[in-house]
């Protein structure tokens, strides 16, 4: 039995009849096209598909579409304004964060939720955050140096 | 068209840490990953998989599925007979190869072998639809170990075989028996390698899509060698190779398991063809974990031979390989790496190895990160660091002792390499003198006496890298690139590499922007299609820019070449330099820039003597060597004797990959492939139980390191030019990981010699470690 949802995501409202099994991360990237929200392992413990959820970083392949029914969603997709690079897109550019760029989106906008609540965190509270996210190029550490860098020029 | 004013001298990119060119469209969100693909009619794919390690296949019951809305096929082993078998791209005298069908046939030989495909309009409907089918299994006898594999009454793996040895290998150097009987001490150890999961954060993937009309077939797949697995899908679909278009576009990572040729990317092919619809399938993590190769898998034996005064006379090792159930692309190969490096960076000339290549009822092991040399450096410093001990002398005295001289190279190796270059002792100097070694031993002596477990371990490593000369490989060592100046005076690089994470396209095009003075703005560089690139080798062994780099710049001294003829035609000039962008004579000063020069050479009104239209350049380039790479890794360690939980407390890396292209590039390779091999020291195992079930088939049971498991890393270099490549580079993608295990386990073996520990088999978790404390010491 199909449901109907409404989502805002990236700004636009979308409505959509979907069933109650559909994850949130399916319908993003199948039913709206926006696939820089990735999948890495379907059970949370990656955090390749990481959106905002109403300000908050989740993780979209454990969560039903229709759970997020009346959200505001923000994916990777809707960070950069107007063509220019969020601060914290700029910063990974920068300190080179990202190599095969999989786990890229979601460890950005994790990035983003920690600076969001956390504009000047050490690197223990930077590892801390980003432990959810698996990242098995970088080794982290220039991450680490993006997050600081984002933080420096003001980045949340 | 000449003109006499002065540009600005345009800055000289190699060598600086220039942002990467790929980062923007990975940053948005707008790359094109596999799944990213969607092609309208495009079909979704679910592979039903055994849950035996072995098992008959007594039927498959598939009524069910079928009837489910939305289900368009399902194929078994017996249609899928016609597609030819996984290829073994290896050749060893009497390898037993057996057949390795795209689909199981009558029995199945690991958890996670592929029975049957549905194929349905909808992912989800294809997944309930495999859910569906029931498979009736006959469970028989299997082996999930590699030792157990090896005793007289195992299970055998394929029953046509005798027993479960695949292959036996040996290789001499020197003479082993004379240098035995003139050691005065001589040590033993067996030490492991454990089966690791490679773990690329992004699975496998296909989309197949066969045009009926045209009979062509265009695959894309998440590969690093798009050129060799057409050739190969080709021949195991029957089409003809030039029909056949294989893209691999972005691709999330591969740390050599995605360097093969798998059965879904043929199935998938052949699932195309026989429905003329495009058909996607994704690998979930779960199949990831059961069935894309394994790396590692070593049991090693080892006895090295000494004189009292630490001079390394001679080493044997016998390797026990757990091969899985069947040979994937490079399976049996990746041992006689091993069996290469055992050396390591010693002078020693005497070395007898021996290789049991074991079939397990398990996934295939193959190449991961390092593949075969992080076994032979783990193994040899493991064993320097317990001759040290034995004889009382400190760890990097005895490095030093034993290491190949400045003066010695080319260097020629009991295993029958050449050593291109190097100077150890500076490398591990400049460690040493990073950590202050001798403070930290007064401060590890003063942290003993209080009664703290604190480690210091060294490690360093040689590789062997740049894959390689042909003669050396199985499949050609040689790599592509062509240099097109298009019309514009804008520059296209193709090259035959197949980069997913590394970076050329930036580090590429910094060298063509060098060599022909054009912004780099003005370069792009193109990868990962064969019906865009000529032929090439692809992205493995630490082989990018050692040899893919080298034809580059083989092909821009052509272009080079012929952009100075048409230079001295527009100047009438016989005299002409090639710089900063514009061709000048000498003489009047006058120049033509290097757009000016494309468009007389597209136009082609008029040609210098001799000379084709066009301004494009390609070079095969065949390397007359492999690189040898080398560094000194430092881990300092605390162990919790109440945790038995290792914190690394410093942890250096000195590297030595000739000379850096872009030191912000080689600085993430290192990083990277240092938490890599943090995680094989510290927390990864593929573990089987001694059936072959895989009991870490998940990321909640195989530990990937996370942020906080991972100390801050000091890196730093030493820079010695490799004489192999034009470039001076020797390459960096493995390093890390090959450095790290062996300082890592000599850290922490360090750190428990107070309490009698002699030797620590990896993962080095909290619980073998609290049972050493336990045992007091002894395994």
């Amino acid at each position: 039995m199909k449901r109907t949802i409404t989502i805002t995501v990236n700004g636009s409202r979308h409505s959509a009849e979907v069933e109650p099994r559909l994850l949130l991360v399916h319908f993003l990237r199948d039913e709206l096209g926006l696939t820089g929200t990735h999948i890495g392992c379907e059970t949370s413990l990656c955090g390749a598909c990481t959106v905002s959820l109403d300000g908050a970083a989740v993780k979209s392949c454990s969560l039903f579409a229709v759970q997020a029914d009346g959200a505001e969603i923000t994916t990777i997709e809707g960070l950069a304004t107007n063509g220019k690079l969020h601060p914290i897109q700029e910063a990974f550019w920068n300190e080179h964060g990202l190599q095969c760029g999989f786990c890229t989106p979601g460890m950005v906008m994790t990035c983003k939720d920690l600076l969001d609540h956390n504009p000047v965190p050490s690197e223990q509270e930077i590892r801390h955050a980003i432990d959810g996210n698996l990242c098995r190029c970088t080794g982290y550490q220039h991450i680490v140096n993006a997050v600081k860098a984002a933080s420096a020029a003001g980045g949340a | 068209m000449a003109t006499t004013t002065v540009p600005a001298q345009i800055e000289k990119l190699v060598g600086k840490g220039v942002r990467r060119r790929e980062d923007p469209r990975l940053l948005t969100g707008t790359a094109t990953y596999v799944d990213d693909i969607r092609i309208p009619g495009m079909h979704h794919a679910c592979i039903v998989r055994s849950p035996h390690p072995a098992a008959i296949i007594r039927g498959v019951s598939t009524d069910a599925a079928r009837n489910i809305p939305g289900v368009v096929a399902i194929f078994t082993g017996e249609d899928v007979k016609d597609v030819g078998p996984v290829p073994c791209g290896a050749q060893l005298p009497g390898l037993r190869v057996p057949d390795h069908r795209v689909l199981a046939q009558d029995r199945v030989y690991y958890v996670g072998h592929a029975v049957a495909v549905v194929v349905a309009t909808d992912k989800y409907v294809a997944r309930d639809a495999a859910d569906a089918i029931e498979v009736e299994y006959d469970p028989i006898p299997s082996v999930g170990d590699p030792e157990l594999a090896m005793k007289d009454d195992a299970p055998r793996v394929h029953p046509q075989y005798e027993d479960n040895v695949a292959f036996r290998y040996h290789q001499e150097g020197g003479d082993v028996l004379k240098a035995f009987a003139d050691a005065d001490v001589v040590v033993k150890q067996r030490i492991i390698s454990q089966r690791l999961i490679p773990t690329a954060m992004e699975t496998r993937g296909v989309v197949a899509n066969y045009n009926k009309g045209e009979k062509s077939m265009t695959i894309h797949t998440s590969t690093q060698i798009p050129h060799l697995a057409r050739t190969l899908i080709a021949g195991m679909l029957g089409v003809p190779e030039n029909y056949l278009r294989i893209v691999a576009p972005e691709v999330g990572g591969g740390f050599g398991s995605k360097l093969n040729v798998y059965a879904e990317e043929a199935l998938m092919g052949y699932v195309s063809m026989q429905l003329g619809k495009p058909v996607k399938w994704i690998e979930s993590r779960r199949e990831n974990c059961l069935t894309t190769i394994h790396g590692r898998g070593h049991v090693d034996h080892l006895e090295i031979a000494a004189k009292r005064d630490g001079t390394i006379l001679a080493l044997k090792i016998h390797i026990l390989q757990d091969l899985g159930a069947y040979h994937q692309l490079l399976t049996p190969l990746i041992p006689t790496l091993s069996v290469l490096m055992i050396p390591g960076l010693y002078r020693f000339k005497n070395v007898q190895a021996d290789i049991t290549g074991v079939f397990t009822n398990c996934v295939p092991t193959d190449a991961y990160r390092g593949a075969g040399r992080p076994e032979a450096t783990h193994a040899i410093e493991i064993m320097v660091d317990r001759l040290a001990a034995e004889l009382n002398i400190d760890p990097a005295e005895i490095r030093i002792k034993n290491f190949v001289r400045p003066e010695e190279f080319p260097f020629p190796t009991a295993t029958g390499l050449t050593y291109d270059s190097g100077d150890y002792e500076a490398t591990l100097r400049k460690a040493l003198g990073i950590v202050d070694y001798d403070a930290l031993r007064r401060e590890q002596a003063e942290a003993r006496a209080q009664g703290k477990l604190m480690g210091i371990g060294i490690c360093t490593y040689g590789e062997i890298c740049a894959f390689g000369p042909s003669a050396a490989t199985p499949a050609g060592g040689w790599e592509s690139a062509t240099v097109k100046v298009e019309p514009s005076g804008q520059v296209t690089v193709l090259t035959g590499t197949s980069p997913h994470g590394q970076g050329q396209e930036t580090s590429f095009a910094q060298i063509a922007a060098d060599e022909l003075g054009v912004p780099i703005d003005n370069v792009v560089v193109l990868h990962g299609d064969t019906a865009v690139v000529q032929y090439g080798i692809g992205t493995f062994g630490s082989r990018n820019t050692a040899v893919g780099g080298a034809a580059l710049y083989y092909a821009l001294q052509e272009i080079k070449t012929k952009m100075k003829r048409y230079g001295e035609m527009l100047l009438d000039s016989g005299d002409v330099t090639l710089a900063n962008g514009e061709c000048v004579c000498k003489k009047t000063g006058k120049s033509v820039t290097v757009a000016e020069i494309a468009g007389a050479a597209y136009r082609a009104i008029k040609l210098p003597p001799g000379v084709d239209p066009g301004l494009v350049a390609t070079r095969f380039w065949e390397p007359p060597n492999f690189a040898y790479p080398f560094g000194a890794h430092i881990a300092v360690t605390e162990v919790d004797k109440d945790t038995g939980e290792v914190s690394i407390l410093r942890y250096v890396a000195v590297d030595d990959c000739g000379n850096l292209i872009n030191p912000l590039l080689v600085n993430g390779q290192v990083h990277g492939g240092i938490v890599q091999g943090i995680g094989q020291a510290l927390y990864e195992h593929a573990v089987y139980d001694e059936s072959g079930q895989l009991l870490t088939g998940e990321l909640m049971d195989y530990a990937v390191p996370r942020a906080r498991m991972i100390p801050w890393l000091e890196t730093s270099h030493t820079i010695t030019p490799s004489p192999v490549n034009p470039l001076g580079v020797k390459g960096v993608g493995e390093a890390g990981t090959i450095g790290c295990s062996p300082a890592l386990v000599n850290s922490v073996v360090d750190a428990l010699r107070p309490v009698g520990v002699k030797h620590i088999d990896m993962p080095m978790t909290p619980q073998k470690i609290w049972n050493l404390l336990q045992a007091g010491g002894q395994a």
